[in-house]
């Protein structure tokens, strides 16, 4: 028993002080951070570019329409001129009105030498746009119609409160508990994935440096596999930890940043168009209400609880693998079968959203296979206590027995060499005594 | 004869093949025991059941006095043929953890890895990553690793096979070092020449069955073919003896003859005595090459 603590505390420490982990475990959050707030503060930031645009109006009609904005400088011109095209014309875009736009779509061009600006277009289109619809308003001759339409665009979302056993009323909302869900569900199947195949590289790097002949002698190859599993997870772990810790540092102190010049809305709606869902209307103290009625100790629980256990169950898989093959591009035959399960289970996590106590959610959430991922995104949605017990099962005795069998893979591939391995041989392998 | 390790009757069958068909040795205690056999033989499922790592199909070994059971591996150190360590990590560091897995602590282990690593002149080496070694130096590091923990068997499966000529040496020095401080050592090779110099005892392994086992000495006498290497004036003429070769060497004449089979070596060498005047005599002795081929080569054509 000793043993297995020696070999976790090499695969911990030698893990740990990789460059490369110091790097990405620091990188990491300073990303994450990044890819949230960057979007916003570029968006308050004026970029100072200013573009002069030639425009040749042969109606007439809408070159009193294009103002100069902040950016966009607009000079009239006679007719279209070869200087415009050339090299040191300058014009960054050159804009052709040749008909009236409400009778004709196309009877507009912008030429460039260059991608034509973003701005420019949508200044242009909307500028066009806004002229015909007030053109077509205008014609059906009904009076304030502007105002009728402004009324009747409305946009709704229903409040939505859950009741707690112990009578009082909580906020609640589908699609942050969507979000939350599919957090914990990408965070799941990411760590899964990557520290799964870690476990493979490293039993992998132990046969073919053949330092298992050595290692075989004082330590039996269980130990060595469950000191490697365990090792892997804990470095996990504490990436986790540290991660967790650096993010929510960087959240308070970019949130006191950012208060005071955006308002928080913004803000919550960059995070959330980020993770491709819309936050409906994220006033903070509502959204954190919403957050805190969610039961989050619960589920960072079973967060754990899932990874664990998911992580054993594919690890050892992951194992068995490293053991059985002579180098790496054997891997893939192995490796497919298993990367294909876990898209599934992520796929089947996003459909679960939609419908989180339907039938596909809840059968994913019970397959062991599936459920360390799927079961995440039905979690903020409260799953009665009886499921969660049955599914944590199901996961924790599967992963015991996938142990098992792969420690008797592991045990014969780590000395097998030469041989290409097959499904057929390793299943030959489980029989060895 | 005390003996350290006994294995008798083991047999070992995978699944298209027979590694070990009824495989009896006794290894003496505080012997340089040699494991002898063509790649392929059987040696190192041999030595892989003494190391606990494969199970036996039948059969039984029995460890300094008691059947072989998990607690033993504490006291063999084994260095496979194929080796390896990890590259990426720190000299020191790995040798460390190797010892701390054979049940040394890790005081204890860098203490005597200092003494390892002064005496074999590598200490400069300590913090280097293991990648950055020659393979020999890697070797060296490996041998240490293996005998660190001071067990009381050494088994060594093809020790000397990428080493240079100076450290084979070094490498035969020490074990013969440890053998004289009382380690059982096991060793297995096909490479007879470094059998006759470090061994004491052997077994010859074939086709899984053991054709050979006994002290080198007596294998020696046992193989030898009473033929003689003499040497005569050039002018003398012998008669009635058998000369397998002659060579002219200027006043000189080597023979190789043979002894009839019935004739002792004082009255064989009073008939020659009669006929010439020797100038040397002495008995041939078969080496281990010869004697392997011999064995071999006789089963063969069985």
């Amino acid at each position: 028993m000793n043993k297995i603590f020696i070999v976790i505390e090499r695969e911990f420490m030698t893990r740990v002080r990789k460059k490369s982990f110091i790097l990405l475990t620091i990188l990491m959050p300073i990303l994450f951070v990044g890819v949230i707030t960057v979007p916003v503060l570029l968006s308050t930031m004026d970029n100072d570019e200013k573009f002069n645009v030639a425009l040749i109006d042969h109606t007439g009609k809408y070159a009193p329409l294009l103002k100069d904005t902040g950016k966009i400088h607009f000079m009239p011109e006679k007719k279209f001129a070869e200087e415009l095209r050339s090299e040191d014309s300058p014009y960054t875009a050159v804009i052709v009105i040749s008909k009236d736009l409400s009778q004709d779509s196309l009877g507009a061009t912008i030429y460039s030498r260059k991608e034509v600006p973003v701005e420019i277009t949508r200044y242009f289109n909307s500028v066009v746009r806004d002229n015909i619809r007030n053109e077509r308003m205008a014609s059906y001759g009904i009076p304030d119609i502007d105002r009728i339409i402004a009324e009747s665009d409305v946009r709704y979302e229903v409040r939505t409160v859950k009741w707690t056993d112990d009578g009082g009323e909580k906020m609640s909302d589908f699609k942050i508990a969507g979000l939350v869900g599919m957090l914990f569900t990408l965070l799941i199947y990411m760590f899964v994935l990557s520290y799964g195949s870690m476990v493979m590289q490293g039993v992998m790097e132990e046969k073919t440096n053949r330092i298992m002949e050595i290692m075989v002698s004082s330590v039996k190859p269980f130990q060595m596999m469950m000191g490697k599993i365990i090792g892997v997870a804990l470095v996990g772990l504490f990436q986790f930890l540290i991660w967790g810790v650096l993010i929510a540092i960087g959240m308070v102190a970019l949130s006191g940043v950012l208060s005071s010049d955006i308002d928080p809305s913004q803000a919550a709606a960059m995070a959330g168009g980020v993770q491709g869902v819309t936050i409906p209307d994220a006033q903070t103290p509502e959204f954190l209400q919403i957050i805190q009625g969610m039961n989050l100790l619960q589920i960072s629980i079973m967060f754990v609880l899932y990874f664990i256990g998911g992580y054993l169950l594919y690890a050892s898989f992951f194992a068995a693998i490293g053991a059985s093959i002579n180098e790496q591009a054997d891997s893939s035959q192995f490796m497919m079968p298993i990367v294909i399960l876990m898209i599934f289970a992520l796929y089947a996590g996003m459909f679960s959203i939609e419908n989180p106590d339907g039938p596909l959610a809840l059968w994913c959430s019970y397959f062991p296979l599936t459920s360390p991922i799927v079961m995440m995104v039905r979690l903020p949605f409260s799953v009665p206590v009886w499921q969660l017990i049955l599914s944590l099962v199901l996961l924790y005795a599967t992963a015991i027995l996938v142990i098992w069998l792969s420690a008797k893979i592991y045990r014969v591939g780590i000395l097998m060499y030469g041989k290409k391995p097959s499904f057929k041989e390793m299943a030959r392998w489980i029989r060895f005594k | 004869m005390d003996n350290f390790l006994e294995i008798s009757n083991v047999c070992k069958r995978f699944s298209n093949h027979v590694a070990l068909d009824n495989v009896s040795m006794d290894i003496p205690r505080g012997k340089v025991f040699g494991l002898l056999g063509r790649n392929g033989a059987g040696k190192t499922t041999l030595i892989r059941i003494v190391n606990h790592i494969t199970m036996a199909d039948s059969g039984t070994v029995m460890f300094d006095g008691h059947p072989l059971c998990e607690q033993d591996v504490y006291n063999i150190g084994y260095l496979p043929e194929e080796r390896g360590l990890y590259k990426k990590m720190k000299v020191g560091e790995q040798a460390i953890y190797l010892a701390r897995l054979k049940g040394l602590s890790a005081i204890e282990a860098k203490k005597r890895l200092t003494e390892w690593f002064e005496k074999f002149d590598i200490m400069p080496w300590w913090n280097r990553k293991l990648e950055e070694l020659s393979k020999g130096m890697q070797q060296k590091i490996q041998f240490i690793i293996t005998i660190l923990h001071r067990p009381q068997l050494l088994i060594f499966d093809e020790p000397f096979s990428g080493f240079d000529p100076e450290n084979v040496e070094l490498l035969k020095r020490e074990m013969l070092k440890l053998r004289n401080q009382g380690s059982t050592i096991l060793f297995s090779t096909h490479n007879m020449a470094s059998v006759e110099e470090i061994c004491d005892n052997i077994a010859l392994i074939n086709h899984s069955k053991v054709v050979l086992c006994g002290e080198v000495d007596d294998i020696k006498n046992r193989y030898k073919d009473n033929t003689y290497n003499l040497t005569i004036p050039s002018d003398a003429v012998l008669s009635d003896v058998e000369v397998i070769s002659q060579e002219q060497k200027g006043q000189k004449l080597n023979l190789i003859v043979r002894k009839p089979a019935e004739e002792t070596n004082s009255q064989f060498v009073s008939r020659l005595a009669g006929q010439v005047e020797i100038l040397s005599f002495a008995e041939r002795m078969p080496s281990m090459n010869e004697v392997f081929l011999r064995v071999v080569g006789n089963d063969e054509i069985r």
